[in-house]
Parts: C-alpha cells; sequence; structure tokens
C-alpha cells in the first residue's frame, strides 16, 4: 500500500522449502510447549487433586427457606465425623447469611453454598477458594487454610445495585481455639 | 461518491462514535472505583455505565468495524464490484436500530444487569431485543461476505481466494456461529422472563449457552487484526508475507477451535462437571495455537522487509523497518501487548490455577489488555490504511498518527499492568466503589489511581485519533489514489489446495467439535430437575 519500494518482482526471495521448514520446526517447538503445560496440569491436577468444581447437584431456590439442606437451623458451620468441617451459607442480595464463621486451620473445609435469588460469587481473600454460586444449583469447594486470620470473603460476580456491599467474614483460628468455640458461635462469630 | 466505497466509509464512522462516548464512560469508571473525587459520584449510575460500555465495545463496536472492514476487502478483491449492497445497508440500520434500543433502557437505568446479563438477574425486554437485532443486523453482513467470496471464486477459477477475503469470510462466519449461543439464550430464556410469559429461568443453561460466546466474541474480536498482520503490514512494510499458507491455517485454526472452548469461562461454576470442563481446558490449548504461528510468521515477514531495507546483522533488520508508517509501528506494538496478554489467558485457562484470579480485577486488566490493547491499535493501524482509499483524500499527518499509537500502547500499559496486580491481591471486579479505609483494599489505592490516569492517556489518544480521521476527511481529494494493495507471499500458492480456498469442509469439522464438546454440557440440563428459579429485576423478585 504505502511504500513498496518497488519490491515488486520478490517472488521466490525464499525457497518455498525454507518457509516451510523454518515453520515447521516452529510448529514443533510451540506444540512442545504447550505440551508441556499441559501435562503440569494433568499432573498436578491428578497428584493434589488441583480441579475445579465436580459434582452438579439442583436445589430448587423458592423452597430453600422451606425444607432441605438449607434450612435456617442448618445454615453455618458443622463437623463432620471424619474431623472436616461443613459451612452452609446462602448468598441472596446482598448477604451471605450466616454472615461471619469461624473454621480451624489445617482442617479440611467443605464450602457448600447456594443462593437463594440471583447468580452470586464466593472469594476468600488471600486463598484460592473462589466459586460461583447460581441459584438452583449446590456450590461445594473443599479448602484448607494454613494460616489463621480474619478473611474477608466478598461476593464478586454482579449481583445488583448492592454488589459492592455484599461480603461474609471467614474466621480462622487454630484447631484448638476451634474446639473451644461452643457450635452455636461458630456460626456468628463469638457471643453476641 | 463510489457508493461501494460508502458503505465501508459508514459502518467505520459509525463503529468509531460509538467507541468515542464508550471510552468516556470507561474513564468515568476507572475514577469512581479510585479513591479519586469524581463527578457523579453514584454507584447506580456506575452499574449502568458499565452495562452501556460493554454492551457498545462488546457487541456494537467491533461488529461495526468488522462490517466495514469486510465491505472493504470484499470490494477492492473484487475489483471495485461489491455484491448484495441492499443486504449489506439492511443490516446497517437493523444494527443500529438495536444498539439505540438496548441503549435507551440502559441510559434510563432500568437495564443494569451489564453486558454479560447472567440470569436470574433480568432487566428491561428492550435490551435484550437490542442486543438480538444488533446480532441479527450482522447476520446481513455475513451473507455478504458469503456471496462476495463465492462470487470471486466464480470470477477467478482455479485460483485461490485472496487472503484477506478468506480471512473477513472465516471471521464472519466464526461470528455467526458465535452469536448464536447468546442470542438462544436471549431468545429462549431471558425474553420470555423479561417480558412476564415465564416466572423461571434455568440460570446454569443460561450460563453455558452464553459461554458459547464468551470467548469466541474475543476471536471475532481479533480476527480483523491478525488480517491486517498477513495482508497489511508487509505491504506497507516494503517486503513481502513470510507465507500464505501459514494465514490460512491461522485463520481455519480460530474458526474451528474457537467454539468449543467457552466452557474454561465456567470452571468454577457448579452447573458443570470437572470432566467437560478438562475436556474444554485442553481444547483451549488448540486454540493459542494459531496466535503462537501467527507471531513466528509475521516476524519473519518483517523481518525480510527490514532486510530488503538494508537492515543487517542480527537484530539491524529491526532498526531499519519503517517505524514512521502507522500499519508497521502499529503491529509491532500489538505484539508486544499480545505476548503478556497472551500469557496471562494461558493462566486464565489453566484449569486449577483459574481459581486464583476467577472474577477479580485480573480478567478486566487481561481482556483490556488483548481487546483494548492489542486489538484496537490495530482497528486504528487498519483505519489509517484504509481512510485515503475510502475518501480519496491523502492521510494527514503520519507524524500525529504514529503518536497516536505510541500514547495508546502507553496508555493501555498504564491502565492494566496496575489492575492485574490489584487482581492478585484479590480485588473483585466488577465494584461500583471500594471501602479504602479498609486496609487490605487501601493497599491497592495507589495501583487504583495510576490506572485511572492511564484511563486519561486513552482517551487523549482517541481524540488525537479522531483529529487525524477529521481532518483528513476534510483535505482536498487527490485523483491518483493508488487502490488498497494487499501483501503478496513470497511464494504465492502454486496450487489451488481446495482445503484451504473453502470453508465449508471446516464448518462442518466445528459442528462436530461442538456436538463432542458442548452436547453434553448443554444437552445434560434437559435431565436435571428442580434448578429453574424466578428471574429478579435488580431489586426485587419479577412479579408471576
Amino acid at each position: 500500500m504505502a511504500s513498496s519500494n518497488g519490491n515488486d518482482n520478490l517472488s521466490g526471495l525464499i525457497e518455498e522449502a525454507t518457509v516451510e521448514g523454518t515453520e515447521r520446526r516452529w510448529f514443533y517447538v510451540m506444540a512442545a510447549m504447550l505440551g508441556v503445560m499441559l501435562a503440569i496440569i494433568v499432573l498436578t491436577g491428578a497428584t493434589q487433586m488441583l480441579h475445579p468444581m465436580s459434582d452438579v447437584e439442583t436445589i430448587d431456590a423458592k423452597t430453600l427457606h422451606l425444607r432441605g439442606e438449607f434450612v435456617e437451623s442448618n445454615l453455618g458451620v458443622s463437623t463432620r465425623p471424619d474431623g472436616s468441617v461443613v459451612v452452609r451459607m446462602i448468598a441472596e442480595q446482598y448477604m451471605f447469611v450466616p454472615q461471619c464463621v469461624v473454621v480451624p486451620a489445617s482442617t479440611l473445609v467443605h464450602f457448600r453454598l447456594t443462593s437463594a435469588d440471583v447468580t452470586h460469587g464466593f472469594f476468600v481473600e488471600e486463598t484460592n477458594t473462589n466459586a460461583m454460586v447460581v441459584p438452583g444449583f449446590i456450590t461445594d469447594v473443599r479448602a484448607k487454610f494454613r494460616n489463621t486470620g480474619d478473611l474477608k470473603m466478598p461476593c464478586d460476580e454482579f449481583c445488583g445495585y448492592g454488589h459492592h456491599g455484599m461480603a461474609a467474614r471467614v474466621v480462622v483460628v487454630r484447631k484448638d481455639e476451634f474446639m473451644n468455640v461452643s457450635p452455636g458461635e461458630r456460626g456468628i462469630c463469638g457471643p453476641q | 461518491m463510489d457508493r461501494n466505497r460508502l458503505l465501508p466509509l459508514v459502518h467505520l464512522w459509525a463503529s468509531f462514535l460509538t467507541f468515542l462516548p464508550a471510552i468516556g464512560l470507561g474513564v468515568w469508571q476507572m475514577l469512581m472505583r479510585s479513591p479519586l473525587p469524581t463527578p457523579i459520584d453514584d454507584p447506580n449510575v456506575y452499574y449502568a455505565s458499565v452495562t452501556a460500555h460493554g454492551s457498545i465495545m462488546a457487541y456494537v463496536f467491533p461488529t461495526l468495524f468488522a462490517m466495514g472492514f469486510g465491505y472493504a476487502i470484499a470490494n477492492s478483491s473484487r475489483g471495485g464490484v461489491l455484491s448484495g449492497r441492499m443486504l449489506a445497508w439492511i443490516g446497517f440500520y437493523v444494527l443500529i436500530a438495536g444498539t439505540v434500543m438496548a441503549l435507551v433502557p440502559v441510559a434510563l437505568g432500568c437495564s443494569s444487569v451489564l453486558y454479560t446479563f447472567y440470569p436470574t438477574l433480568v432487566g428491561s425486554p428492550w435490551y435484550y431485543l437490542g442486543v438480538v437485532l444488533v446480532i441479527l443486523g450482522s447476520f446481513f453482513w455475513i451473507a455478504v461476505m458469503v456471496i462476495n467470496m463465492r462470487a470471486w471464486k466464480r470470477d477467478n477459477p482455479g485460483q485461490m481466494v485472496p487472503l484477506a477475503l478468506f480471512g473477513i469470510t472465516a471471521c464472519a462466519l466464526l461470528w455467526g456461529w458465535t452469536a448464536l449461543g447468546a442470542a438462544s439464550e436471549i431468545l429462549f430464556q431471558i425474553l420470555p422472563v423479561a417480558f412476564g410469559w415465564r416466572h423461571t429461568i434455568d440460570a446454569g443453561l443460561a450460563r453455558t449457552l452464553f459461554s458459547l460466546t464468551l470467548h469466541a466474541i474475543v476471536y471475532f474480536w481479533l480476527f480483523p487484526a491478525y488480517i491486517a498482520y498477513y495482508t497489511l503490514m508487509p505491504q506497507a512494510a516494503g517486503g513481502r508475507l513470510y507465507s500464505d499458507t501459514m494465514g490460512r491455517i491461522a485463520f481455519i485454526l480460530f474458526l474451528v477451535f474457537s467454539l468449543p472452548v467457552g466452557l474454561h469461562h465456567l470452571f468454577m461454576d457448579p452447573e458443570h462437571g470437572s470432566g467437560f470442563k478438562f475436556v474444554q481446558a485442553m481444547l483451549t490449548f488448540m486454540v493459542v495455537l494459531p496466535t503462537l504461528l501467527t507471531i513466528f510468521t509475521i516476524t519473519a515477514s518483517l523481518e525480510i522487509a527490514g532486510r530488503l531495507r538494508g537492515g543487517k546483522g542480527l537484530f539491524g533488520w529491526i532498526r531499519a523497518l519503517p517505524w514512521d508508517e502507522p500499519m508497521v509501528l502499529a503491529v509491532a506494538l500489538s505484539l508486544l501487548l499480545l505476548g503478556p496478554g497472551g500469557f496471562g489467558g494461558l493462566i486464565n485457562m489453566s484449569f486449577a490455577m483459574n481459581a486464583m484470579i476467577h472474577n477479580t480485577s485480573w480478567v478486566t486488566a487481561h481482556f483490556h489488555l488483548i481487546f483494548g490493547g492489542a486489538v484496537v491499535i490495530m482497528y486504528f493501524a487498519i483505519a489509517y490504511e484504509l481512510w485515503p482509499r475510502l475518501t480519496r483524500r491523502p492521510l494527514i499527518s503520519k507524524p500525529i498518527a504514529c503518536r497516536q499509537l505510541w500514547l495508546w500502547f502507553w496508555g493501555i500499559l498504564i491502565v492494566t499492568v496496575p489492575w492485574h496486580i490489584a487482581g492478585l491481591m484479590g480485588q473483585p471486579r466488577r465494584y461500583a466503589i471500594f471501602d479504602y479505609s479498609d486496609p487490605s483494599e487501601a493497599r491497592m489505592a495507589p495501583l487504583v489511581i495510576i490506572s485511572a490516569a492511564g484511563g486519561f492517556i486513552l482517551f487523549f489518544s482517541v481524540l488525537l485519533f479522531f483529529f487525524v480521521l477529521v481532518r483528513s476527511n476534510l483535505a482536498p481529494r487527490s485523483e491518483v489514489m493508488p487502490p488498497v494493495r494487499y501483501s503478496l507471499a513470497i511464494n504465492p500458492p502454486p496450487t489451488v489446495l481446495p482445503l484451504l480456498n473453502g470453508l465449508g469442509f471446516w464448518n462442518l469439522i466445528l459442528f462436530a467439535l461442538l456436538l463432542i464438546s458442548y452436547g453434553y454440557p448443554i444437552g445434560q440440563f434437559f435431565f436435571l430437575r428442580g434448578q429453574d428459579s424466578p428471574g429478579y429485576s435488580l431489586t426485587r423478585e419479577l412479579s408471576r
């Protein structure tokens, strides 16, 4: 277009065999690079159980408060016989219920959430605990907190005008401390 | 004026005229998120603004641009002939009507659902109808592109379709497939609820259908940039394209692999198992390949031009390139932005690693770097390249054009690099305001301020861009303006290779891949029970 510099007769400047050969070599190098990345994902996924959520469970968002796993008395923190902890929460415009939970460090924690209205997300700051909460489905993610601390848990999918004000707290305490918190106080972060 | 040149010119003007206010909204949004004082300090306005900014930038601006570019390519490839001009104009007016219809309810504040409009949040039905009309209008363009590629083949038997025409037709067909996801979500799921005919909606199915659009649309935005890499840049640099075949392979790979990868946007979703999430993560690796191949071929083409201009030594050819040519400069800057952008994308698509950055500011920063940076800078360069041919007036001031491109490049880096870092620090995306008195958010305040300052650089760059275009449009006509010339390859294909000269077969492959990758993920919703949930307006449950 602009300056062709009179280079109108450049056909065959480089032999086709050279072009093809270099491009093929580049293709192999790039394919190998992607192959290595893919292998890392497969290996870490298989050996460290690193994979996104897997189970598909549906739930009727219209009757959450009436029956089933997410009735009010069942929300909050509970323990399982195997020692792991379950956090059950409802996400709704514009809060999580309950608003704060106490969980032990170095322990498997199952977060089970569902939405009472629109699509939300939740994300425990400074961790990889991060998932969508879609109405009609149960989000089930596992986490193990290495450090203790008072972590913020904001909603991370736009859910309406109050989206930026929607957050819960996750208070991670030492295992022995957790045992000293009464079951009723685990779902409200201490006596009130 | 030649009516075949008016058509692309009107499309490109319309495209950039939607771009200008959308950029203004973007700058205001950056201010709003920052600790700086902001005019109209209202979070509700912020969400309406994000909806308008996103809808224009995702659906209207790049679509109008690709349409205008497509008509310019078809017209010049066919030597000043363009079939289906009536269809093209109908499509244009349908698209413009759709844009107005979508933006009015957004401006009135009754459809702040953001451009991804995830149910069960439901806005004004007119917003969704407007988006459907935008898509419908663009489908006329797809028809016109296919008609013209067929006509070219009929007129030139025994020859390969020019790479630019081949590419833009692949781009149009890709968009056709891409838009089906969002269109079917709107028509079959959202509109019945928005109009009040149905009460409930399957949010999982809706997100899945939208994921079909959500990733492939990025490649639709990228396509015109890649076409310019292959067919406009080598000529502007004074050289030749290293390989025509590689261009065709890249375009075909984009067409085939852009769609069956959308589930990687739903890695953190509860409505899919990890099996198909993994399948699509692997397929996403396939769609990285055409970009990696392109980087080699385009760099080799630049080297040819540099050496022909007397560049010597391992890197001497770089200095010898005509850096005062906007097209050459833009390609180099675009590739520089594409590098970090692409590697950021590799993190996003890497299965479990996605949890680290999902729905944080990292994601917004990522697509602003790729689309706003690597792609839009090429839209500018394409406009600079086409303007003299479409208006028959010389481009006023290439130096100003080059300065505009540099400003855009630095502006994008200043906006997106701190934005990425804030995301890694855990800043959630899509927040109108942050509580900077909270220590964990106060850490991010300086980053957000730097980012906002970059927004003003981008806005200034766009004003310069308009200055060059408007001044050029007002310049006196020159009757000896050469037509658009596309770069030839060093070795033009000796024979016609049917598989690299048509797209029918590849559409079949794409369809098969879609069935494999999306058949079960979509089909499962017809067997799951109990997940349908009521629609909600922004503040309350929609009345029955």
